[in-house]
């Protein structure tokens, strides 16, 4: 299949780690991977804040990019419920009939990376190898908006020498909400710090998420503990195997 | 269509959302407090709901008759009145809160009466009627054992359901000791003995008070029935015993039937209390000769529901029916309480409420809807499925309208600014560049451990990501050349 | 806008509907059209999109025909630490007699027995209870002196646990609510044939026009950190009789 790699701003510019390790997953599996070069950012966060008319052109550049695209990638829950659940809402405010018709066709082709690996390829074991303890953090767009169900833990669970410990109150939000960490700092530390210690109960070595953000935010949190967990995203586990790990 | 907004007199000039949760979010007892509260009612309620296999199904068929309630809530409050009047009640209608104020104030005084009993009603309190009658010389007591404490502790509640959430035993005690008149000497802080107290307190009161006001959880238009679901009885004194009743009801409260009782009853209890059912539910229709109250006067009341009525996103939050079960899940509300909403409806229904209600320019009512994650879990306990996130984001988009018109807003700019850099390809890449040069030169540590403001708040208690030297698509760029896949296999960099 | 704050409540409710582009009838379900006028037709439009409402819950959680809801309603009673004992019908006199000494031996004073209670029930009472009547109406100070009051009731919920009063005239024996309300102990006889399975029946066998008590256990508050404390203002104790056709009784708290 030829996809289409939606790899979200932020982890373009901070992680670009994460988007290899897609590039690498799916090439593994024997699909051809496209990075068009105009995709720029899904406008979830202008949308999110209540700037919905600045988010638009980020809604007409992601159809532009993608339209054609037999299936379109990314490895962010929140990004893939931005445009699978508010572009057409979008694009109706926005007026915009050919807008809505684009949205229509590419929206329900874009999905995440772990429903898109479990689910619509149906495959589970991505030949990874990664020996270590692993905790996983469902975020809240994976878990309420997306879904996902447990096709994140399916994976990794295929992952082999991976050992994955329970993650205490695993369901609950990790603080971060976007603006909400800048706009109400005291309340989304005061929730990150229960995520940390639940992450510290665990024994895990590493927190993996599907999401970049959440990972942000709470592996943030965890260095300037020094607690010596790593975050990594399930991408980046996924990628490993013996000779790269 | 303008229509004049609501107001809630007794929280004029509340501070904005942010500012009250750093206070909130610092004071252990309170914390404390909350953790153990809502993760307790959290694990109740969720066994009450697994055992009934059409919970999704009751659900979706209160979500239903509630829209079309109020897309025929004209029909339905004219129903309404018509029945109750018919069957001997009185109806009048508020537009605003001190009309709603001085109804109540001029029947009681109709009554011959100085003083109410009162059993738990959000509508009053929004509309601060405690305090007008106050003003006007009227005392009201509040029957409710957490309301009592809160008003003994001259105090404001902090949760729909159990307003006095924010106060452990022991703080209760010391309420009861320094401020109930005839509070037994050595009251222990028992709870069984608290609640003791309160009803030895309150029972003199009971038996002899003229005027009884109250709120009601439903009124159906139908038959002109009230109904008031309560658990201590105190609602059950105050709708039968006092000779005069009054019942002040918001005008979305309406159902069409008597037999939508059998979804709401079944939804109710289970959501807020996590019982089957609640221990005492009143329903009354008008005057039963006999039987209650000789003389019984329902005042509907505006105060707002008509602007929340005209949004089509954000009239969902109309079909609340108060459960509070949003509030015990939100990982917002678990760390501040209530106080820090700044209105009588906190929580998540309340952060879509009250600026509807209210209006969005008020320091409070422009933060409330930012007062979120967005995480979604209020969503999936709500009784009748208000779509709270989709809420939320709808009224900042109107918070943010609101202030377009204003001059200038560094939020605004910045968003701005951000918005047309990250819409071109061209500009996000120079930025990124910029980004990843800033990187190698000054934050060769790895970390970075301040940020300047206005993301110092960050940086308060998280290390932030240093930008790596090369950006995804500059890497892509560089190895593949153009969107394809590369020219030949090759191990990967 | 002027007018009464009737007419502009309705008038902001109408712009408000319009506003959002639901006229008669819009994504409500019914036919569509521009509003008439005259209540009449908005009425019928109302009705008519009502009845179109899709239910599709159940309308009794345990189906009578399959499960023995006379004892789901006694289990889910007693979970409210209520007392509940089935009786045979004719150990009904001598358990409420026996129940009604007990009480006024902790408690002096008269018990409360209402107009319209059968005779039989009260029929083995010990001589030395008295019984008091609510003709003329008690005063609410007599109602606290009481040592307990005796109903019957309307219909029970098997579901919930729950016991319904509609106060009526009539052989139930229920009386007007304060007298349900102010004492300290209530004995409510439920013949097995009242108990619904479910809420749904529970109401379509009652009246609107008449006041309702439901009642799931003794009054209850959960205000002081959650925790569930029983007794407030209503009777702290309620002691229920089922009775039910001849067989052996269980006492099931």
């Amino acid at each position: 299949m030829r996809i289409g790699l939606f790899v979200t701003c932020l982890t373009d510019t901070l992680f670009p780690d994460t988007g290899k390790a897609v590039v690498t997953v799916l090439e593994r599996l024997g699909h051809q991977v496209d990075f068009p070069a105009g995709q720029t950012c899904c406008g979830q966060m202008h949308f999110n804040t209540g700037y919905r008319r600045e988010a638009v052109p980020m809604a007409r550049g992601f159809v532009a990019a993608f339209g054609g695209y037999q299936a379109v990638v990314t490895p962010s829950a929140s990004c893939a419920s931005m445009v699978r659940e508010y572009f057409p809402a979008l694009a109706a405010e926005a007026g915009d009939p050919g807008l809505a018709r684009a949205v229509a066709e590419v929206a329900p082709r874009t999905h995440e990376l772990s429903v898109f690996l479990a689910d619509v390829l149906r495959v589970t074991d991505v030949g990874g190898y990664f020996p270590h303890r692993v905790t996983y953090h469902p975020s809240c767009h994976s878990l309420r908006m997306l879904r996902v169900g447990d096709a994140p833990l399916r994976l990794l669970r295929a992952v082999r020498g991976l050992d994955l410990a329970d993650l205490p109150d695993a369901e609950a939000c990790c603080g971060f909400g976007g603006t909400f960490a800048v706009k109400n700092p005291d309340v989304s530390a005061a929730i990150c710090a229960d995520k940390v210690a639940a992450v510290r109960r665990s024994g895990a070595e590493v927190l993996c998420a599907a999401d970049n953000s959440c990972l942000m935010h709470i592996g943030g949190a965890l260095a300037r503990q020094r607690s010596g967990v790593a975050v990594m995203h399930l991408a980046e586990i996924l990628a490993r195997t013996e000779e790269t790990r | 269509m303008t229509a004049p907004g609501g107001s809630m007199p007794t929280y004029l000039g509340m501070p904005s959302f942010p500012a009250a949760a750093r206070t909130a979010v610092a004071d252990s007892q309170l914390r404390a407090n909350l953790t153990h509260a809502t993760r307790t009612i959290r694990a109740k309620r969720a066994g009450a709901v697994a055992e009934l296999s059409d919970w999704e199904e009751l659900r979706q068929a209160a979500k239903a008759i509630k829209d079309h309630t109020l897309a025929h809530l004209d029909t339905y409050l004219l129903r309404l009145e018509a029945n109750v009047t018919r069957a001997g009640g009185h109806v009048h209608w508020a537009v605003g809160a001190d009309e709603a104020n001085a109804i109540v104030a001029g029947l009681v005084r109709a009554a011959g009466a100085n003083g109410i009993v009162k059993v738990k009603s959000m509508a009053t309190q929004e509309t601060g009627l405690n305090e007008a009658l106050a003003a006007d010389g009227i005392g009201a007591l509040e029957t409710d054992l957490a309301e009592l404490i809160v008003q003994l502790g001259h105090d404001r509640p902090s949760h729909i359901l159990v307003p006095a959430i924010h106060r452990n035993r022991a703080e209760i005690r010391e309420i009861f000791r320094r401020r109930m008149p005839g509070a037994p000497a050595g009251l222990t802080d028992e709870p069984a003995a608290l609640a003791a107290a309160a009803r030895a307190h309150l029972r003199q009161a009971f038996l002899s008070a003229q005027v009884g006001v109250s709120g009601a959880n439903f009124a159906i238009a139908e038959t002109g029935s009230l109904v008031v679901v309560e658990s201590e009885g105190n609602g059950r004194m105050c709708v039968t015993l006092p000779r005069t009743l009054i019942s002040v009801v918001g005008i979305e409260k309406i159902l069409p039937s008597w037999r939508d009782l059998e979804v709401f009853l079944a939804l109710l209890p289970r959501s807020s209390t996590a019982e089957r059912m609640n221990p005492y539910t009143s329903t009354w229709t008008g005057v039963t000769p006999g039987d209650g109250p000789e003389d019984f006067h329902l005042v509907l009341l505006d105060n707002g529901r008509t602007s929340a009525l005209a949004d089509r996103t954000g009239r969902q939050a109309l079909r609340c029916i108060r459960c509070s079960a949003c509030l015990n899940v939100c990982p917002v509300y678990e760390r501040v309480g209530g106080h820090a909403y700044g209105s009588p409806y906190p929580g998540p229904i309340g952060a879509i409420i009250s600026p509807q209600l209210r209006g969005v320019t008020s320091p409070a009512d422009a933060s409330l809807p930012y007062a979120s994650t967005l995480c979604g879990a209020c969503y999936e306990v709500c009784p009748v499925a208000i779509n709270i996130p989709e809420a939320l984001v709808h009224l900042r988009a109107k918070v943010v309208d609101a202030k377009r018109e204003k001059n200038f807003s560094p939020e605004r700019a910045v968003f701005s600014l951000s918005g047309r850099v990250l819409r071109s390809p061209r500009l996000l890449a120079a930025a990124q560049r910029a980004a990843a040069a800033s990187g190698r030169l000054v934050f060769r540590s790895g970390r970075i451990r301040r940020l300047p403001p206005p993301l110092a708040g960050w940086t308060e208690t998280r290390d932030a990501p240093v930008p790596p030297p090369e950006s995804f698509r500059a890497w892509w760029s560089r190895t593949r050349g153009g969107s394809g896949p590369p020219e030949r296999a090759g191990p990967r960099s | 806008m002027s007018g009464t704050a009737r007419d502009q409540i309705l008038a902001r409710i109408r712009a408000a509907n319009r506003a959002v582009g639901l006229t008669d009838g819009g994504p409500d379900g019914a036919a569509s059209g521009p509003r008439a006028e005259g209540y009449a037709d908005a009425d019928a439009d109302a009705d008519a999109a009502y009845a179109a409402l899709a239910r599709r819950y159940l309308r009794a959680h345990h189906d009578a025909a399959a499960h023995d809801i006379a004892a789901l309603f006694a289990e889910r009673a007693a979970d409210y630490r209520a007392v509940v004992e089935r009786v045979p019908e004719s150990g009904l006199a001598p358990a409420a007699a026996r129940v009604l000494a007990t009480r006024v031996a902790a408690a002096p004073g008269p018990v409360l027995a209402p107009a319209g209670l059968p005779a039989g029930w009260l029929a083995e009472l010990a001589a030395e209870i008295t019984l008091a009547r609510d003709e003329p109406p008690l005063s609410a100070a007599e109602l606290d002196r009481a040592a307990g009051v005796v109903t019957g009731c309307a219909v029970a919920v098997a579901e919930t646990g729950t016991i319904i009063l509609d106060h009526g005239p009539g052989a139930s024996g229920q009386g007007r609510r304060a007298l349900t309300l102010v004492p300290d102990f209530h004995l409510v006889i439920v013949r097995e044939d009242q108990v619904a399975a479910d809420l749904a029946e529970a109401f379509a066998r009652l009246d609107p026009a008449r006041p309702h008590t439901l009642i799931s256990g003794p009054s209850a508050t959960s205000d002081i950190e959650l925790i569930r404390v029983e007794g407030v203002h209503g009777p702290r104790t309620l002691h229920i009789l089922l009775a039910g056709r001849d067989r052996g009784y269980a006492r099931t708290r």
